[in-house]
């Protein structure tokens, strides 16, 4: 009877086995995150309803994929990963298409591609898998390796331009670096420094604002970013629109929100990039301050199972992974309704899970996937 | 600073890490949620409002333009609809190029163009400005199949005003142009600013002008709810805007034509009052003008073909013109006399055929004089002498207090713009005219001529008239007015004009009776007997010639330059026993009163008492009442 059985097709077994790779709780809340995108994208792009189904649909493949890959092999990509994105960099410095004023896109025949979206992926693997070859024998002398491997990307994607990826990517890098035990002599003065710095150009912002009044190493139109975002009232139908818009939709969605498909901000075009990089200010005017903690209280959620699964990870490179992902979680949700509510500069950081993008959706499902991957595989290792 | 660590040791500070990690990034997405909490609940309101003005536009809605129609009925200034081609500079990269392409469309004068170019001058760059008007169908059909080669040009449906009668009255109507810098500012000083969003036309001149507020109407709006590039998505409330009143006038247009034609190519004013009602009648300066050409703005050439005309038809003579009265004078100074009993009726003078003054012969125009002139045969023979002598009798002060009281040198507060106060010559007077001392000082000959209607005396026909309506009526003055009443577009209410006595003149109405019945022997053995031959009703009249240059002694000749001439005047009421119409002519330059102003009169009074109409003139307008039938906003 029972082999008979053994044959025959038993779709909870194959349930079983399907789910077996996936966490749960991250499923959970990966899943309601992008429910909540779903609605928000009814209302505000139903016509890409489609699309973003199908964008799921690779994410989720993508993700199943990545929680089956066990860590080691994880381990053993980082180093060709990271060098193939390197060279990629290196490629679009040389070859690369320009568009709209920066250097971002590689054609490589089929396709172009972006090699600096592949690095905020590549980078923190590479130097989570190099402290754990040198788990045991750390010095101080590999930080300054890691911050070597960490800068070349940083400053080929920092000189297409491209601020917001470049600072994605180091933030990631740097992620590693301080789970692998930074020294806080170095974290502390940079922070405070770091802090100053930006307090200063709050409180000078007339003065080095004026035309004319350059900025080292930043281009004209990264100064424009940071002052229109200190004043945004200085260019109210250029640059300063978005933020302007923005801010309305989110004030005027008070604490319940206009309701769904209500937000006038929205559906009369005030808003910019309404699906992609400003969606949250749609979401906010719909759904108002309720709306907004809920989705950041799922990011919390998020990123809290990510340390969990991070605390409970049995090897330094499993660690150092899933804490680094789960601030680049953090700072992709951060950076994102920072700037869409007018304290943080624009850059352009999608809001994860939520901003329509494919290649954004894949990468961060990828994340979470290796997070699933170091929750499933941590008790294989033994410590 | 990193020292070799037992595993144990490790897990510990990466777990001390993550919850730091922990805590910075709960203290960031608590630093979001403040930020989420001043804009959604601290400064709800005003992003609420942020919103609101953002996605809801108000439109106006221009009101239609009320209509003037004179006493009768005849539509003097109505609307009708029709397509305007507009340029919007700022937005057209070449514009010469572009309205070169469009006259391959649509027929653009080298007159279009020009004007095109003052209103730019006038206006900021981003105004949409006509660049032509009353597109035919044809046109309108060419323009929109080539309307993508366009961008900065538009088609617009607008209503124009339009004066049916031409030039016909076009000093009492005036005209509307577009709203210029001045407009808008004193626009922006008055608490209509919100009335004129979307109003582009305003009264420049005449009734057009001073009526403004009535015929303009009240804007209404239409709530849009727009996008951020100002399209409209869609309607929300519309408040429909209220169309301005109708003006209905005091004016009998068939009169004003009967005028201005037996002015022929003649200048001059007229002006005619109803006495007892101040309603004007009819108010005449010719030349005329069309005020059609002003609506959207008068091509150059035009202006200044009307500017620099020696005719000066842009100047409205009955209003603003001052002339010395003349003989016209007369009857008035005759009444100061009596009236400060400086002269009885009965009071004759022995006429020499001049006044002598310190030596100075004041010459009568009849050599020899008149012989013994009492105060009847002074006005109907226009005894001079007689009125050198009352006027140095009265001396000045007294001259300019009585006569005065008749509202001759004061503005008689007609519902027009353009009023002229005229001279009323008074040591006073001369005082505030002179800068230099000596010439400040009053001589006592100028007194003389000033009997006599000359000197500086000088006072617009309106003026005149007024007087002769006063007389008319018994002493009693009404304020001269050019509208009967305002029609409501809205229901038809009408709110009358009423007459509005300003004062009654302390005077005998026996001393009136003494000037009544010598004004009518003017008409009847007097110096108007020729005009008024025949005329089965009884008029008073009072012929009047003024000079325009001092002859020295020289024998007037038509070989002087018909500019120097004398002008030509006569006032007159009618039925003399009970007046229904009051009136002053000048011609100017005519030579004698009796011989060019008093047929004029005689024509006027015809009409309006016995409805005879001379040769020539229709007793209907042909077509009149087609032409409004297609009135827009009616």
């Amino acid at each position: 009877m029972l082999p008979v059985t053994s044959f025959r097709f038993d779709p909870r077994k194959w349930l079983a086995r399907f789910v077996a790779p996936l966490d749960g709780p991250l499923c959970l809340i990966v899943a309601a995150i992008l429910g909540f995108a779903t609605v928000v994208m009814v209302s505000a792009s139903p016509e890409r309803l489609g699309t973003l189904a199908l964008n799921v649909c690779v994410a989720f493949a993508v993700m199943w994929v990545a929680a089956w890959i066990p860590p080691q092999r994880m381990m053993s990509i980082a180093l060709p990963l990271y060098v193939l994105g390197v060279l990629l960099l290196v490629g679009v410095a040389l070859f690369g298409d320009v568009s709209k004023g920066a250097r971002r896109w590689l054609n490589i025949g089929v396709a172009r591609i972006q090699p600096s979206e592949l690095m905020k992926i590549a980078m923190p693997l590479m130097l989570a898998w190099y402290f754990q070859c040198r788990e045991g024998v750390l010095r101080v002398r590999d930080f300054l390796v890691a911050g070597a491997l960490l800068i070349v990307p940083v400053g080929l994607i920092a000189k297409q331009p491209d601020l917001g990826t470049a600072v994605l990517v180091a933030a990631a890098g740097f992620y590693v670096l301080f789970f692998a035990g930074l020294t806080w002599r170095l974290i502390l003065p940079v922070a405070v420094v770091g802090v100053v710095g930006i307090a200063s150009i709050v409180a000078m912002g007339d003065t080095i604002c004026q035309p004319g009044v350059e900025w080292p190493g930043m281009r004209e139109y990264q100064k424009h970013r940071v002052c229109t975002l200190l004043d945004p009232t200085s260019d109210p139908l250029g640059k300063g629109f978005h933020i302007i818009q923005s801010t309305i939709a989110i004030g005027s969605g008070g604490v319940f929100g206009k309701g769904w498909g209500s937000g006038t901000q929205t559906h009369l075009d005030f808003l910019p990039e309404r699906h992609t990089d400003f969606i949250f200010a749609v979401l906010t005017e719909e759904f108002g301050l309720v709306g907004a903690l809920f989705l950041v209280i799922l990011y919390i959620l998020l990123i809290f199972r990510g340390f969990f699964i991070a605390a409970g990870a049995p090897t330094l490179f499993s660690r150092l992974l899933a804490g680094a992902l789960a601030l680049i979680f953090f700072t992709y949700a951060f950076v994102n309704m920072g700037m869409v509510s007018g304290i943080l500069p624009v850059v352009g950081v999608p809001l994860p899970f939520v901003s329509y993008g494919g290649t954004a959706l894949v990468t961060l499902c990828l994340g979470v996937g290796m997070l699933m991957s170091i929750q499933r595989h941590r008790r294989r290792v033994g410590t | 600073m990193t020292g070799i660590r037992t595993p144990e040791q490790e897990l510990a500070r990466f777990r001390t890490r993550l919850a730091v990690a922990g805590l910075v990034s709960l203290l960031c997405f608590g630093l979001l949620a403040m930020r989420f909490f001043y804009l959604q609940v601290v400064r709800f309101d005003y992003y609420s409002t942020r919103a609101e003005d953002n996605r809801i536009s108000l439109v106006p809605i221009v009101p239609n333009r009320g209509l003037i129609m004179d006493r009768n009925g005849t539509v003097l200034a109505r609307n009708f609809s029709a397509y305007t081609l507009e340029i919007t500079p700022s937005r057209v990269a070449d514009l010469e190029g572009t309205i070169e392409a469009l006259s391959q469309l649509v027929d653009i004068q080298p007159k279009d163009r020009r004007r095109l170019k003052k209103l730019m001058d006038e206006s900021k760059s981003f105004e949409s400005l006509p660049i032509r008007n009353r597109l035919s169908d044809e046109e309108v059909a060419r323009f929109i199949a080539q309307r993508y080669r366009f961008p900065g040009v538009e088609l617009k449906a607008r209503l124009f005003r339009d004066y049916p009668m031409g030039s016909f009255g076009s000093h009492i109507i005036g005209y509307i142009g577009r709203i210029n810098d001045r407009d808008l500012e004193r626009i922006e000083d008055s608490d209509d600013a919100a009335n004129y969003r979307g109003t582009d036309h305003i009264g420049k001149a005449g009734l057009e002008k001073s009526y403004e507020r009535e015929l303009h109407g009240t804007t209404g709006f239409e709530e849009v709810e727009v996008d951020s590039g100002g399209r409209a998505v869609r309607s929300l409330r519309r408040i429909p805007a209220t169309p301005g009143n109708n003006l209905i006038l005091t004016v009998d247009l068939k009169l004003q034509e009967v005028v201005e034609k037996a002015f022929g190519s003649r200048r001059g004013a007229l002006v005619a009052i109803e006495p007892g009602t101040g309603g004007v009648l009819a108010l005449v300066s010719v030349p005329t003008f069309d005020p059609n050409l002003f609506v959207d703005g008068i091509a150059p050439q035009d202006w200044d073909e009307l500017n620099n005309s020696p005719d000066h038809p842009m100047v409205n003579r009955a209003l603003n013109g001052a002339y010395p009265p003349g003989s016209t004078f007369k009857p008035f100074m005759a009444l100061a006399a009596l009236m400060s009993g400086k002269r009885t009726p009965g009071q004759a003078i022995s006429d020499p055929g001049y006044f002598d003054f310190g030596g100075h012969h004041f010459r009568d125009d009849k050599a020899g004089g008149h012989g013994t002139v009492d105060m009847y045969r002074s006005i109907v023979h226009s005894c001079d002498t007689y009125y050198y002598r009352l006027a140095n009798d009265m001396g000045i002060d007294l001259i300019a207090q009585t006569i005065g009281e008749f509202g001759f040198g004061s503005r008689t507060g007609i519902d027009i713009e353009g009023e002229s106060v005229g001279v009323l010559p008074s040591p006073e007077w001369k005082k505030r005219r002179f800068k230099k001392p000596e010439q400040q000082k009053w001589y006592g000959g100028e007194t003389i001529s000033i009997g006599i209607g000359q000197g500086y005396n000088a006072y617009t026909m309106l003026q005149l008239a007024h007087a002769t309506a006063t007389v008319a009526a018994g002493g009693v003055m009404y304020k001269p007015h050019l509208v009967k009443y305002i029609e409501s577009a809205r229901d038809g209410s009408r709110r009358m004009i009423e007459p509005e006595p300003l004062k009654t003149i302390r005077i005998k109405p026996e001393h009136i009776e003494t000037i009544r019945r010598a004004m009518i022997g003017v008409n009847k053995e007097g110096t108007g007997t020729r005009a008024f031959a025949g005329a089965p009703y009884l008029a008073a009249g009072k012929t009047g010639t003024a000079q325009v240059f001092s002859l020295k002694g020289a024998k007037y000749s038509s070989r002087i330059a018909e500019r120097l001439r004398d002008h030509a005047l006569f006032i007159a009421f009618a039925p003399a026993d009970k007046p229904t119409i009051a009136l002053a002519v000048l011609v100017e330059n005519g030579g004698f009163g009796a011989e060019s102003a008093a047929p004029i009169a005689r024509q006027v009074l015809d009409y309006y008492l016995l409805g005879k109409l001379p040769a020539g003139i229709a007793p209907e307008y042909p077509g009149a009442e087609g032409l409004t039938g297609d009135v827009a906003g009616d």
